[in-house]
């Protein structure tokens, strides 16, 4: 276990990074499309609602591997050499945040539509009353009320989404899972390699819980 | 409490509202004039609430024609955000925004809509926090108030944007009893600065002591109207005298 981590202790931080890199590329995106589609969601608007539901319902009915896969082989094949395009790539990392952000996208949307769904819709008529248009009516009074029932769910999701990165091995990329595979085939230490990287990855979960409890109790306080 | 008749700040003529096949309003019609008090009466699902939704078109107008202060509401082009600053709105559940404190709550509506600078707003905000007799809570969040205050603080937001018309949807109907009156204080005090209001109650005492109409509403329609004098005490359509009869 020492001479593994003498060895690669550094190569396998060196990947953790890269899987929180990937997890927070992926994160940032997945967060605006989120908000977009939860909020087409929750207009007032057929279509909207419709373009919403599609979005989500075709990602979630698609494994995340089958995603990857899509994104990092089939849309340069598509773009090149069907379409003719020629000479479109993506790295790994593009895939990846792409993928991650359709994928997290999607149920952060269901996230943020519920949240808005469960504040009172008298919030956002008093707000339209008072002569607010629509759309700052929800940012101001509506979403900030949502956030602090969604929270609890959105660091949820993080914790997947961050634990799905380890999917994205498949296609090259080089974090924690990836790096420790190639770690066990050089070093046939497959107990004591796994045994770390399954730590390594509940260390960092751990501080994440713990950061978003903090987050929880101070968006809450002197409001209840 | 001078009404001017020469005034007519809200025209309704043969206002339809259906949700969905129900129709709630049929036929309903009437002026209010500048510094009128008009309560509406009527049991539970007489369309009371939704006449009064629709004067600010929280609720869609099905049919007929609705005009505030000279603006048509069911004309398209009507910036329906600009009328509904002159026209202030209480509901029955306060609707308080939860996310921001008593003076947040009064300020952002001015400030948002370039009405007031901030330090105007806020001192808006302490005179009318003073006149309902809360300006100690200005820094208070709505779930640390009772409901006779957070009512009042409605009231004081609504007052915040200047509004020429007062519209309050039974104000009181979610109060602990002792809280009742409190809240009446202040609707009473602002009918007697020429407020123009139209208040969905079920207080008949506040209707028979600061009405200057009444109008009796059953089943989608207008069944009674006039001085409270006339409908509350001498009413004479059977419809009026059996719900007077239950509720005094």
């Amino acid at each position: 276990m020492i001479q593994i981590l003498t060895t690669y202790g550094g190569l396998l931080l060196t990947a953790m990074g890269q899987t929180l890199l990937l997890a927070l590329c992926g994160l940032f995106f997945a967060c605006i499309l989120g908000l977009i589609f939860g909020l087409l969601s929750v207009v007032k608007n057929r279509a909207c609602n419709i373009i919403s539901i599609i979005f989500v319902d075709a990602i979630r009915g698609v494994p995340m591997i089958v995603l990857a896969y899509f994104i990092y082989f089939g849309i340069p094949y598509l773009l090149n050499t069907i379409m003719g395009f020629g000479g479109v790539t993506l790295s790994a990392l593009q895939a990846g945040t792409i993928c991650l952000a359709l994928n997290c996208g999607a149920y952060m949307a269901e996230i943020i539509r519920a949240g808005i769904e469960s504040v009172d819709k008298g919030q956002m008529e008093a707000a339209r009353s008072l002569g607010l248009p629509y759309w700052r009516a929800m940012f101001r009074v509506v979403l900030p009320q949502a956030i602090r029932t969604m929270i609890p769910s959105i660091i949820n999701q993080f914790i997947i989404t961050l634990k799905d990165t380890s999917i994205l091995s498949v296609i090259g990329f080089p974090e924690l899972v990836n790096t420790a595979k190639n770690v066990v085939a050089n070093s046939f230490m497959s107990f004591q390699v796994w045994a770390i990287v399954a730590v390594m990855y509940l260390i960092v979960i751990t501080i994440l819980s713990v950061l978003a409890k903090q987050m929880e109790r101070r968006l809450n306080r002197g409001r209840e | 409490m001078a009404v001017n008749k020469n005034n007519v700040k809200i025209h309704v003529s043969h206002l339809k509202k259906n949700f969905g096949n129900l129709e709630v309003l049929k036929d309903v019609s009437a002026d209010i004039h500048e510094g009128e008090v008009v309560v509406i009466l009527g049991p539970s699902g007489s369309g009371k609430s939704t006449f009064l939704r629709c004067l600010n078109r929280l609720e869609e107008i099905t049919g007929g024609e609705v005009i505030v202060d000279g603006h048509d509401l069911t004309d398209k082009k009507t910036n329906i955000n600009k009328v509904r600053e002159n026209v202030g709105m209480v509901f029955q559940h306060f609707n308080l925004f939860n996310n921001l404190n008593v003076m947040g709550n009064m300020m952002l509506a001015p400030t948002e809509l370039k009405k007031a600078t901030k330090a105007e707003a806020k001192e808006n905000a302490l005179r009318l926090l003073n006149r309902v007799g809360l300006a100690d809570k200005a820094e208070a969040y709505p779930a640390q108030l009772s409901g006779g205050q957070k009512q009042r603080v409605a009231i004081a937001r609504a007052l915040a944007m200047n509004p020429d018309i007062m519209l309050f949807d039974e104000p009181t109907s979610a109060l602990d009893p002792e809280m009742v009156g409190e809240v009446l204080q202040v609707m009473k005090q602002l009918a007697s600065e020429g407020m123009t209001m139209v208040v969905v109650t079920h207080e008949i005492g506040f209707a028979r002591e600061v009405a200057s109409r009444v109008i009796f509403m059953e089943g989608g329609y207008i069944v009674e109207e006039g001085t409270p004098d006339e409908v509350i005490n001498h009413p004479k359509q059977p419809r009026t005298i059996d719900f007077l009869s239950k509720v005094l």
